[in-house]
């Protein structure tokens, strides 16, 4: 069977699944609808956390840009998963215990203030519909790629997938098919790994093989790809060029920014107790570590694998590197797509693939005859690219495109059920029409999902310049304006109302203010983005960590001067610290 | 607030506080501030400082939260605030 047939067979069964799931679990009340009726077990909430959790970004890019990066890119991996240790212990069970359906909710009651909680959902729809684009970005790519329609076509059926299981089965409805997608996604991920881990070291592990001897070498894999990068003026792999500060800055605006990211927070809603909330984030990043510490493995893997697919003799020897002519299957694929592409500079016919902004081995190269790096490669299109890397078997790679499908499938669904109880709760039923029957809210709930599923399908199909760049702005905005209220509320009962406000729109304008000025974003940037302009040498990417700072410093230097908050509030703080008396599903 | 949930409350504060200084330190210690020193100890195939960035601190992350929770739970029936079984 060819790929493409076997792709559209495994692809379309994960869908009938999904699409099963849905009908199985159809939300009947608004409780079922915002938070599953806070039924799920814990374990079965951790799943579906780390799915929903994984983006196309986690599954698709992460390796690749790592394998880039090397030491650089830790930072996504521990601020990808450290987040989880905040949630656990600083967020989730006092969340729980107050038992409500948003986090918007939460900041609106906690600081009595309705104005709090417009803000609060102001950024969540802000930071939401910023990742939702991506998602829907990746479901293009991969649509593309694997099942060669246009990227409109698989929009089109990734929209109809999630319209069917997000409207009409709300949260319950997403969590089990979350479930399932992170069964597809985690296997479609750790298979190809092993098998790579396993030629390349003869040791099936990826978390140890990257620490093996490469096979028929004796000679360490970290070890051996520092040489071979580094003989080709590239910097070494285990060290990164970006200053420690900046490297600190990003992971913990990436740290925060997770632990304050709505679509993440509203999981731990769902579950029947405090103490499940507790472990249910434990089980999260359980779930979640499977792909993180087989990620920088499989970026490590495919650096080398690609390095010495080209270079494969001496550098510099006439016959050191790869002739176009004999370039690898996969390579005429990628290429089709654009991802990847070759221009013979020096006219030889022999892939040249270097790093030419390094002066010094430039000047080497251009006494080899080389005229410049002649090879450009997508990051994007290392993980999917690997199976075929490997020679594995085409179920393989059909599964590795049903993965990257959920992966993206099963975020965008929690985003945008989290935009759908924004706007339905916070801004209908809590603000401006309190009267709506739990029917009507239930409908405005549906309704919000499947427009957001249209503009999010449209920000997928015309992605606005300014995609890639926004990202910054989704962690930056949670780090700065979300987390800090939320900590404070719990672990402080003086904070108030005047306190919480000043601190969210601090850190919310500066944060924005500066991504703003070195990123341009709508406009062209006020400053140019580099490491000498940049205040304290922190980049956009990691100035979320500021923006909290300062969230914090002046939210409790205003409540110091203002009066505190009245003697209800503090009670209900004070309630939240306790796990006794958590009920179920609140109707309000 | 009365002083049996106060105490809770202090507990709970002081185990938080310890987590997260562990936390702390293999993240932003081992990873990021003293990877440079560690690196230069090599186990196995692995520098430390490297390891601890991408693999070890995860690993640690996934343990600080189930010591966490078995704590906790251990804490709330101390202090007889945990929920019902049920």
């Amino acid at each position: 069977m060819d790929l493409t047939t076997l792709t559209y067979i495994v692809v379309g069964l994960s869908f009938a699944l999904y699409i099963g799931i849905a009908i199985w679990a159809k939300a009947s009340t608004t409780g079922e609808f915002y938070v599953a009726g806070k039924g799920v077990n814990p374990v079965v909430n951790g799943m579906a956390t780390a799915a929903d959790w994984m983006s196309a970004a986690s599954f698709i890019s992460m390796a690749g840009l790592i394998a880039f990066l090397g030491y650089g890119g830790s930072v996504y991996l521990m601020g990808w998963t450290g987040g989880y240790c905040l949630l656990a212990m600083l967020l989730a069970p006092y969340l729980r215990k107050y038992g409500k359906f948003t986090v918007p909710e939460f900041i609106g009651d906690r600081y009595y203030s309705k104005a709090a909680r417009i803000v609060a959902v102001i950024c969540l729809i802000f930071i939401s519909f910023t990742y939702v684009a991506g998602q829907m970005r990746g479901v293009g790519i991969v649509f593309s790629r694997f099942l060669e329609v246009e990227i409109l076509t698989g929009l089109i059926v990734g929209m109809g997938i999630v319209f069917i299981y997000a409207v009409l089965g709300g949260m319950k409805g997403i969590t089990y098919t979350q479930v399932a997608q992170y069964c597809v996604l985690i296997v479609a991920y750790t298979i190809p790994a092993i098998f790579i881990a396993f030629q390349l070291t003869g040791n099936p592990l990826p978390q140890l093989a990257f620490g093996s001897t490469v096979n028929g070498t004796g000679e360490y894999m970290l070890e051996r790809l520092n040489n071979v990068v580094t003989e080709l003026g590239f910097l070494e792999y285990t060290t990164t060029n970006k200053s420690t500060i900046d490297v600190f800055a990003i992971t913990a605006a990436l740290m925060v920014g997770t632990a304050g990211l709505p679509h993440v927070i509203v999981r731990f809603f769902t579950v029947p107790k405090v103490r499940d909330a507790r472990s249910s984030a434990g089980w999260a990043l359980v779930f979640i570590a499977l792909l993180y510490t087989t990620a920088p493995a499989v970026g490590a893997m495919a650096r080398l694998n690609l390095t010495e697919t080209i270079q494969t003799g001496e550098v510099g020897a006439e016959d050191g590197n790869l002739s176009y002519e004999e370039r690898p299957d996969w390579m005429k694929r990628w290429e089709a797509t654009g991802l990847l592409s070759f221009e013979d500079k020096n006219g030889d016919g022999r892939i040249q693939y270097y790093n030419d902004a390094n002066a010094e081995f430039a000047a080497k190269a251009a006494e080899y005859g080389w005229a410049g790096n002649e090879l450009s490669v997508d990051r994007d299109i290392m993980v999917l690219a690997n199976p075929e890397i490997a020679q594995l078997p085409n179920w393989v790679i059909a599964l590795v495109a049903a993965g990257g499908i959920a992966a993206a499938l099963s975020t965008a669904a929690g985003l945008l059920l989290v935009i759908s109880s924004g706007v339905s709760h916070d801004l209908l039923k809590g603000t401006f029409t309190p009267d709506m029957t739990e029917g009507q809210e239930l409908m405005a709930g549906r309704i919000a999902a499947a427009v957001a599923i249209l503009i999010a399908g449209y920000l997928g199909y015309n992605p606005p310049g300014f995609v890639a760049q926004v990202v910054a702005f989704a962690f930056g905005l949670a780090a700065s304006s979300l987390f800090p209220v939320i900590i404070m509320g719990i672990f402080s009962k003086k904070v108030n109302r005047e306190g919480a406000i000043a601190g969210m729109l601090t850190g919310l304008i500066f944060t924005m203010g500066y991504i703003l000025a070195y990123k341009g974003v709508f406009f062209d940037p006020i400053i140019a983005n580099t490491p000498d302009n940049w205040l304290f040498g922190i980049s956009p990417e990691g100035i979320g960590t500021v923006g909290m700072v300062l969230n914090f410093i002046v939210a409790f230097a205003v409540s110091k001067v203002t009066a505190e908050p009245p003697a209800h509030i503090q009670h209900m703080v004070e309630d939240i610290r306790v796990p006794k008396g958590a009920g179920g599903a609140v109707d309000h | 607030m009365d002083e049996q949930s106060a105490a809770y409350w202090k507990r709970n504060v002081k185990l938080v506080a310890t987590l997260t200084v562990i936390w702390f330190i293999v993240s932003y210690g081992f990873g990021i501030l003293f990877v440079d020193a560690l690196n230069s100890i090599e186990i196995a195939g692995f520098q430390l400082g490297f390891w601890f960035a991408q693999q070890g601190s995860i690993y640690v992350f996934v343990a600080l939260i189930f010591v966490y929770v078995s704590k906790m739970n251990k804490l709330d029936r101390e202090f007889d605030v945990h929920e019902d079984d049920d």
